[in-house]
């Protein structure tokens, strides 16, 4: 009897404000415990909350990116519970009205494209941290409270239970981060935390109603969400088919063990005593708010990929990588308008490039798009060098690694100083090797008559018939070229002289 | 008879006559800070009123103003001592809340409506008992010991601003702040013979006022007459963009229709609505009959009275008692122990500090109304009771705004009866909370009301008239109080003992 898994995700995106969502408090990450913690993110008695309306601005933006509704009145409420790291003993959230409603995201997978629908997105205020290591010994067995991140904007984006693997899941997952950070909404840093999945999981056989799900927590990268989907429903199927039955609660993965684990079940689940913040008035969005907030959207993933399929006349498969991610199109982009379009195929060759070479060194040294060592004005200098035949793709390569390497050891000593391009590099490396691409037909002619007449028993072979031997020459001009010759010149040169000797 | 005429000493005048008083170097603003500190320390034992004195800090502030009064650069509060209920925070000064929770609390800031009244040049002096928290209606909560009332020391002050109405009644100050939540002004006014005045919710901000139920707590201010309760109201009010639930509205100045000259009907065209629901049986007999004299002389002074219906008022009560524990279970949950305030010393786990620091560190009432408030909002019991009791705030409302569409003020006693004795409620808290039967409902709509003195009962306490209006309407308020005590002097009487 097979079984089909059920998935819902909840998401935690850290809104990208500069303040925090009730306190004029700092989000910055990293700073030393508790120095980024104002009077009201410390709960002092007698202060109160001011919402953020940068943290509301972006949550109507997701609202617009994912075609959702905006309430135009939403309530905050409080969600009463004790916790040290949750100093006003309740945080504030939205419960029965959150600010969006409805909306989905196209997620792709090998089966092709289809859209999840989400239940509601929420904003929200994070709770700060509990530090249990790392703290002075003389202070001996205490758990310290740094309450920097308490009050940090949150949107909890709620997806309906939409998704029935783990690809799927992991898909959606990348779909909603790639859409928060195009729409420059969240930072995206998993590893920060900016970005939390939750996975609610269900399995049941098909054609039956739900089953019971549980809600598995601390997946802070996609390949853990993978993992701990792919575990969690296998323990459920294993337990019904052991004629058990699925508890609802609440499990933590453990990455180290690639398991989940029991937090907390319904029975002991609290009782939030959720109530209305009589803090804070509903949160009223007018009409105008909206459109300002449409008019500041950039072009969403969907329609630039289109527009990139129709106008640059890439392939969609290409479209579809390059605007993956924002900060890679807007590479791509920067790159294209810098290079002149005098090649037909030169979109197609910043593509392939980009999504080449550019990709390989980048994942290489795990360096993201916007500190790359080479900018796009200098790429778009390397890839001219292409389309005006000085290079081929294969030296344009070594050119560019060596671009790379320079400017890693520039950015190394010029650390948070942003890149510039420095003018002339790519010629000054093609000069410094003698990397110049030889077209001059009369060299390469001479080569080949050199080739020919150095490899006879290669020509007898060739002169039978065997192809292999016809690419064993070319090799070997190229490699008397010293990499410089363009392959197809020497290919089309070989086989002319070879014909004149057969004839 | 106990009570006194005034005698033109200045424990007993009024802020405007210790301003003409500074200004015409009477006196300093660092002499009128020392009486009323050497006062304050002579009525402590019998009265109660201070939970924290700062003689230094008063003194240094007094040489201010009178640096400030000497360039003639003085506003009308300059130099004026004054004291604030312990529920405001003060930088610098300790702020207890009446509560063994924040017994050693020193907050780093100012509440907004105490930085307005500092800007405004008040001398602060020190720091008023009150019931812990602000619940009760008695000011016998507080971790500091009860109050007591100046008119009758085996009495109840009222609550749960007590402190700062008995220092203002006994003559220590002539100016102090209080909040009111359900009553906690207008109350303990009525039962010291002082004036208070619970401004519309939002006109003074919430910033800095320890929160025991958000959306009623109001902060406002105690003196001996209206005028002076809307000198201090020109300086508490102003919108402050910490508090959301402030209103932003252009400045009123309180004291314009105040300053029309007396005419022989300066009520002409008042209409004052009476509540049925205000005069039923029950009501004390010497407080119907000073309500009913007090009416007569509203009318002589040329308002007319008009019988209005409030039928969902009868619920006032019980909502209240349920939307203010609601809110102060969540609003107390922030002293746990973690980050300030008392700690137990001695704890097993979490739960266990938890549940110990709470335990020492808030008293029966404030635990009472922690577990009232943790059950009306719990999961099954919010529609039944929260829910409903916010539906039937609205129709409450919606009794007051039909009933202004008939009268202009709404006028009736303040509390049921006058001071009771210390003890005598204590243990019946159903009977505490109907003292504020009249007063609540001006919490629940955000609507003003003030209470002034109007009568004395037989055997001397004084008795409050309680005057309501809508949204905003202080300034008619204060001018129907003012043209109430140019023809009476009940605001001027003084209870021995606090006279030299």
């Amino acid at each position: 009897m097979s079984y089909e898994i059920v998935i819902g995700i909840e998401t935690h995106a850290q809104l990208s404000t500069v303040s925090k969502i009730f306190s004029g408090a700092s989000t910055a990450f990293g700073a030393a415990p508790n120095t980024q913690a104002s009077a009201v993110d410390i709960a002092l008695p007698g202060v109160l909350p001011v919402p953020n309306r940068g943290a509301v601005d972006r949550a109507i933006r997701f609202g617009l990116a994912v075609g959702g509704t905006i309430n135009r009145r939403s309530v905050f409420a409080r969600k009463n519970y004790f916790y040290p790291d949750l100093p006003k003993g309740y945080q504030i959230s939205q419960y029965e009205i959150p600010v969006v409603q409805g909306g989905s995201v196209t997620i792709a997978t090998g089966a092709g494209e289809r859209q999840v629908r989400l239940t509601r997105a929420h904003l929200e205020e994070d709770a700060g941290k509990s530090l249990h290591e790392g703290l002075p010994r003389e202070l001996g067995e205490v758990t310290g409270i740094d309450l920097n991140r308490a009050g940090t904007p949150l949107l909890e984006i709620v997806s309906e239970p939409d998704m029935r693997s783990a690809e799927e899941a992991v898909a959606y997952a990348k779909a909603l981060h790639s859409l928060v950070t195009w729409i420059g909404i969240c930072d995206g840093d998993m590893q920060e935390g900016n970005f939390r999945c939750d996975a609610n999981v269900s399995v049941r056989r098909a054609g039956e109603p739900l089953g019971t799900r549980c809600e598995i927590k601390n997946l802070n990268s996609f390949r853990f969400l993978a993992q701990a989907i792919d575990y969690e429903a296998r323990r459920q199927v294993e337990l019904i088919e052991d004629g058990g039955r699925v508890v609802q609660q609440t499990r933590l993965y453990d990455p180290d063990r690639n398991e989940t684990r029991p937090m907390r079940s319904k029975e002991d689940a609290q009782d939030y005593r959720y109530f209305p913040d009589p803090d804070l008035p509903p949160l009223t969005i007018d009409d105008a708010w909206i459109e300002r907030a449409r008019a500041a959207l950039p072009e969403l993933p969907a329609a630039m990929r289109a527009r990139l399929v129709a106008q640059h006349g890439i392939s969609d498969y290409d479209a579809a990588q390059l605007t993956a991610s924002r900060e890679l199109v807007d590479y791509y982009d920067a790159v294209s308008k810098a290079l002149p379009a005098t090649h037909a195929a030169s979109h197609k060759i910043v593509a392939n490039f980009v999504l080449g070479e550019f990709a390989a060194a980048r994942n290489r040294d795990a360096i993201p798009v916007r500190a790359s060592p080479v900018p796009p004005e200098e790429l778009a200098e390397l890839l001219r060098r292409i389309t005006d035949g000085t290079l081929s793709r294969k030296m344009a390569k070594d050119v560019f690694d060596e671009m790379w390497s320079e400017g890693r050891n520039v950015s190394v000593q010029l650390t948070g100083v942003e890149m510039t391009a420095l003018s002339g590099t790519v010629d000054a490396i093609i000069g410094r090797r003698g990397l110049r691409q030889t077209s001059d037909p009369g060299a390469i002619e001479t080569l080949a008559g050199q080739v020919i007449a150095a490899n006879p028993a290669i020509v007898a072979e060739f002169r039978a018939g065997k192809e292999k031997a016809f690419n064993a020459l070319v090799g070997q001009v190229m490699k008397a070229s010293q990499g410089k010759a363009d392959p197809a010149q020497v290919n089309a040169i070989l086989r002319r002289m070879l014909s004149l000797l057969s004839s | 008879m106990t009570a006194a005429p005034h005698q033109g000493a200045y424990h007993a005048a009024t802020i405007g006559e210790l301003a003409r008083a500074l200004r015409g170097r009477e006196i300093s603003s660092v002499e009128l800070a020392q009486q009323a500190l050497t006062r304050i320390g002579e009525s402590q034992a019998a009265l109660n009123a201070f939970i924290t004195v700062d003689a230094e800090s008063a003194l240094i502030e007094a040489r201010r103003a009178d640096a400030v009064l000497a360039r003639g650069d003085a506003g009308p509060l300059t130099g004026i001592p004054i004291a604030h209920k312990d529920v405001l925070m003060t930088a610098g000064l300790r702020t207890t809340c009446a509560s063994r929770m924040l017994e050693h609390f020193v907050a780093p800031y100012d509440a907004h409506v105490v930085a307005r009244l500092r800007d405004a040049g008040t001398v602060l002096v020190g720091k008023t008992n009150m019931d812990e928290f602000a619940m009760g209606s008695s000011s016998e909560t507080s971790h500091f010991g009860p109050v007591r009332n100046p008119w009758s020391a085996a009495c109840v002050p009222g609550g749960s601003s007590g402190g700062s109405a008995a220092a203002v009644a006994a003559g220590l100050l002539a100016a102090t702040t209080g909040t009111d939540t359900g009553g906690s002004i207008r109350q303990p006014a009525a039962l010291t013979g002082v004036c208070g005045l619970k401004p519309t919710y939002g006109v003074c901000s919430r910033y800095g006022l320890v929160a025991f139920a958000s959306s009623l707590d109001t902060p406002g201010p105690f003196a001996r007459t209206a005028e002076d309760c809307a000198l201090l109201l020109n300086a508490m009010a102003g919108h402050d963009e910490r508090d959301c639930t402030s209103i932003d509205r252009p400045r009123e100045d309180y004291l314009r229709v105040l300053r029309a000259p007396a005419t022989a009907r300066p009520l002409a065209g008042v209409r004052i609505g009476l509540p049925r629901e205000y005069f039923a049986d029950g009501l004390e007999r010497d407080v119907a009959g000073a309500v009913d004299a007090a009416l007569a002389e509203l009318r002589a002074l040329g308002a007319t009275t008009v019988d209005i219906d409030l039928p969902m008022v009868r619920h006032a009560v019980a909502v209240y008692y349920v939307i203010a524990p609601a809110e102060a279970s969540s609003n107390l949950s922030r002293f746990d122990g973690v980050r300030y305030g008392h700690r137990a010393a001695q704890y097993a786990d979490l739960t266990d500090m938890y549940c110990r620091t709470r335990a020492e560190g808030f008293g029966a009432e404030v635990k009472r109304r922690i577990l009232v408030g943790t059950y009306v909002l719990s999961h099954g019991y919010y529609d039944a009771y929260y829910l409903k009791a916010q539906q039937v705030r609205r129709l409450i409302a919606r009794d007051f705004l039909r009933a202004f569409g008939e009268c202009d003020v709404i006028a009736g006693p303040t509390a049921p009866t006058c001071a009771f004795r210390i003890g005598a409620k204590a243990d019946d808290p159903v009977q505490m909370y109907l003292n504020d039967i009249f007063t609540i409902a001006a919490n629940l709509t955000g609507m003003p009301a003030i209470s002034i003195p109007c009568a004395f009962t037989h055997d001397g306490l004084p008795i409050g008239l309680q005057l309501q209006g809508n949204h905003f309407d202080e300034a008619r308020l204060l001018d129907v109080a003012h043209r109430f005590q140019q023809a009476t002097d009940w605001h001027r009487r003084t209870p021995a003992g606090f006279v030299a």
